[in-house]
C-alpha cells in the first residue's frame, strides 16, 4: 500500500550550489501562501507525533502524575525488568501471538482466495452486488458488532439454538464468558468484517494482470484453476508479499478495538494480550511508566520485525517495502 | 478459427459452484444484521424468549420510541452528529491543503517534509505519552478532542498527492495568471476538480469518527460529552445495564427490555452508514484504487 514511500514524491533539487541559502530564502518568501500551508501540517506532525516521542522517556523514570517528566527521578531499566519479571508475562506474550498468528494463517490467505473466486465470475450484476454486500461489514463499528455477537451468542441465541436442535450440545453455551472460545471468536468475526474490504487491494491487483497471459495459457489447454494458480496468482505476488510484510510487522497488534469490545473479566485468561495490557497497567492502574516501557518494548519488536520481514522477502522475491 | 470462449463442462461446473460460494458469503454477511434488525422489531419481553429468525413475532415499534425519548441517548447521537461533521470537513479540508502544497513540485524544503511526515508512519509513541500530551494541551473532558488530533493523516495525505500531482499544470497556470495566490488556487481549482477523492477520504474520515469509541471511552468523563458509540459501548461490552436504565425516563412499558433497546441504540447508530454507503462506494472504491497501485 505506502510502498516506495518517501523516494517517489521526492523532486530534484533546483537550487544551484553557489549562493543556497540566499537563493533558498527568496524562494522561501516567493511561495509564502505555499509554506505556510506545508508548515501547518508540519506543526500538526510536529505536536501531535513528535512531542509525543520526547513523552517516551518516562519509561526511564519514575513518573507520578502530579509531577512534570522532566522532575521524575531517572530509574534506568527498572520499568523493563519489572515487565521481565511479571507473571503475567508469559500468558501476555502467548495471547497476543496466539490471536496473531491465527489470524495471519487464517486470515490472511482467505481475502486472496476470495478475490480469485470473484474475479471469476461471469456476471458483471452479481460481481458487484457481492462486493458491495461483502465491503459493508467493514463500515460497522466494532462495539456495533459486539452487540451483534453477543445477540448471537446469548444462551438464547442463534448459534446454541442450532446446536441444540442438531444435538450436537445439551447445555446452552456461555461462549464469551469461556477463555477457550475467545480466540476463534475474535479470528472468526475479524475475517467476517474485513473480508471483503482486505480483497480490494488484490481485485486491483488482479485487474492489472495482462489479458494476453490468460489468452496465451487458455490456447495452451490451462483450465480455469490452472490459471488462476499459474497466472493470476503469480501476477498479484508483489501484492501480496507487501501486504504480508506489514501484517507480519503488525504481529503484536491484536486489533485493539476488536479485543477491548469482545473481552471480560470471564474470558480474561485468553484476551489479555499486550495492547490491552498497557491499556490496563498504565490507565486503570495509573503505572505510566510501567506501561510507557511495555508498549516501548512492542514498538521496537514491530520495527525489528518489520526490518526483518523486509529484507527476507527482498532476498526470496525481489519485493520489498522500502 | 479456435474458438476460446467454448464453455466446458468443467466449466459449467465451476461457475455452478463459484456462484454457490458467493451467494453463501453474502448470506453469512448479512444475515446477523438482519437477525439483529428483526429482533429489534420485536415487543422485548418476547424477544428474550429468543427463537426469533426471520421476522418479528409479536411487531413491536415500543423500543425505538424508548431510545428517542431517552434524553442520555440523544445528547450522545447529538455528539457523533456535531463530530462527524465537524471532524470530517476540517480532516478532508486540511489534510488536502497540506497534501497541496507537499504535491506542488517547486515546493522549497519538499524532501526534508516528507521525510518529517514518512517517520510518523513507522514510529508511533504509544498510548501513555500520548495521553500525556493530549492533557497536557487541555483537551481532556474537551470536544475537540475529537476534532484537532484526528485533524491530520500522513496516510490520507498520500492518496491526495498522488491525485494532485495528476491534475494539469495549466488548471493552475490560468488561475495564477488571473493573479490568484497558492491558496486560493488551493481552494478555487484543486477542489472542484478533485471530488473523487475528497469523497473518498471523507467517506474514510466520516465513518471513522461515527465509529469511534476510543477516544470518548479514555479521554472523556462527562457523560454529556461522549459519543453514540462509547456510550453502547459501556452497555454493550460492559453488559452493565445500569446506564441504559438510569437514561430511561420513568413509565417506560413492561414490554421495553434493557436488550431490546440495546438493539434499537445499534440499529438507530448503524443506520445513516448503511443508508449513506451505497451512494459513496463508486466514490470510494475508484479513490482507494489511486491510493493503493499507486501508492
Amino acid at each position: 500500500m505506502s510502498a516506495k514511500l518517501g523516494a517517489e514524491f521526492m523532486q530534484p533539487d533546483s537550487a544551484a550550489p553557489g549562493g543556497r541559502r540566499k537563493t533558498l530564502l527568496r524562494k522561501l518568501w516567493s511561495q509564502k501562501y505555499l509554506q505556510v500551508m506545508a508548515l501547518l501540517g508540519v506543526a500538526w506532525m510536529i505536536i501531535f507525533n513528535y512531542i509525543p516521542m520526547y513523552g517516551i522517556i518516562i519509561a526511564f523514570k519514575q513518573y507520578v502524575i502530579t509531577h512534570s517528566i522532566a522532575e521524575a527521578p531517572w530509574v534506568g531499566l527498572d520499568n523493563f525488568k519489572a515487565f521481565f519479571e511479571d507473571e503475567d508475562l508469559p500468558l501476555v506474550i502467548w495471547n497476543t501471538l496466539g490471536i496473531s498468528l491465527l489470524k495471519l494463517i487464517i486470515g490472511f490467505p482467505l481475502p486472496i482466495l476470495f478475490a480469485l473466486f470473484l474475479n471469476e465470475l461471469r456476471s458483471i450484476r452479481l460481481k458487484k452486488a457481492v462486493q458491495t454486500i461483502s465491503y459493508l461489514p467493514h463500515f460497522l463499528s466494532w462495539v456495533i458488532l459486539g452487540g451483534i455477537l453477543a445477540t448471537w451468542l446469548a444462551d438464547v441465541g442463534i448459534i446454541n439454538h442450532i446446536l441444540m436442535a442438531l444435538h450436537i450440545i445439551k447445555e446452552p453455551i456461555s461462549y464469551l464468558a469461556e477463555p477457550k472460545y475467545f480466540w476463534g471468536i475474535v479470528v472468526a468475526s475479524d475475517i467476517w468484517k474485513e473480508l471483503g474490504w482486505s480483497a480490494i487491494i488484490y481485485l486491483a491487483a488482479i485487474a492489472g494482470v495482462s489479458p494476453d497471459l490468460h489468452e496465451a495459457a487458455t490456447i495452451d489447454g490451462a483450465g480455469r484453476f490452472q490459471r488462476m494458480w499459474y497466472v493470476t496468482l503469480p501476477g498479484i505476488k508483489s501484492t501480496i508479499t507487501i501486504l504480508f510484510i506489514l501484517a507480519v510487522s503488525g504481529i503484536l497488534n491484536s486489533n485493539f478495538d476488536q479485543i477491548l469490545v469482545l473481552r471480560n473479566s470471564l474470558n480474561e485468561s485468553a484476551s489479555n494480550v499486550i495492547d490491552v495490557y498497557v491499556y490496563q497497567t498504565g490507565l486503570v492502574n495509573n503505572r505510566f511508566s510501567y506501561s510507557t516501557a511495555v508498549g516501548l518494548i512492542k514498538s521496537l519488536i514491530a520495527l525489528v520485525l518489520l526490518l526483518i520481514a523486509n529484507s527476507v522477502s527482498k532476498k526470496i522475491n525481489d519485493t520489498s517495502l522500502f | 478459427m479456435f474458438k476460446l470462449n467454448r464453455r466446458t463442462a468443467g466449466d459449467v461446473a465451476f461457475d455452478a459452484f463459484n456462484v454457490l460460494i458467493m451467494l453463501a458469503v453474502c448470506f453469512v454477511t448479512l444475515y446477523p444484521i438482519w437477525y439483529v434488525l428483526v429482533n429489534s422489531f420485536n415487543e422485548g419481553q418476547d424477544a428474550m424468549r429468543g427463537g426469533i429468525y426471520w421476522w418479528p413475532r409479536i411487531f413491536s415499534l415500543e423500543s425505538y420510541e424508548a431510545v428517542f425519548r431517552s434524553s442520555g441517548i440523544m445528547t450522545a447521537m447529538g455528539v457523533t452528529v456535531a463530530k462527524t461533521l465537524l471532524g470530517t470537513v476540517l480532516h478532508v479540508f486540511f489534510t488536502a491543503m497540506v497534501a497541496y502544497a507537499f504535491s506542488r513540485r517547486d515546493l522549497a524544503l519538499q524532501k526534508v517534509y516528507i521525510l518529517i511526515g514518512t517517520v510518523t508512519l513507522f514510529f508511533n509513541s504509544g498510548l501513555i505519552p500520548y495521553y500525556l500530551l493530549i492533557r497536557d494541551l487541555h483537551l481532556l473532558d474537551n470536544f475537540l478532542v475529537y476534532i484537532i488530533p484526528a485533524m491530520f493523516s500522513f496516510f490520507d495525505l498520500i492518496i491526495f498527492m498522488t491525485f494532485f500531482r495528476e491534475i494539469p499544470d495549466g488548471l493552475e497556470e490560468a488561475a495564477k495568471i488571473d493573479g490568484a495566490n497558492d491558496f486560493s488556487i488551493f481552494v478555487r481549482v484543486i477542489i472542484p476538480v478533485s471530488m473523487p477523492v475528497i469523497a473518498t477520504i471523507a467517506l474514510f474520515h466520516g465513518v471513522y469518527q461515527w465509529n469511534d469509541y476510543f477516544t470518548g471511552m479514555i479521554y472523556i468523563n462527562n457523560m454529556d460529552l461522549q459519543p453514540i458509540q462509547t456510550y453502547l459501548y459501556r452497555i454493550v461490552a460492559q453488559s452493565s445495564s445500569n446506564q441504559m436504565a438510569s437514561a430511561m425516563p420513568g413509565g417506560i412499558s413492561k414490554n421495553v427490555t434493557s436488550q431490546s433497546i440495546k438493539l434499537a441504540t445499534m440499529v438507530v447508530t448503524t443506520a445513516p452508514i448503511v443508508i449513506a454507503y451505497p451512494f459513496l462506494q463508486r466514490y470510494f472504491v475508484k479513490g482507494l484504487m489511486i491510493g493503493s497501485i499507486k501508492g
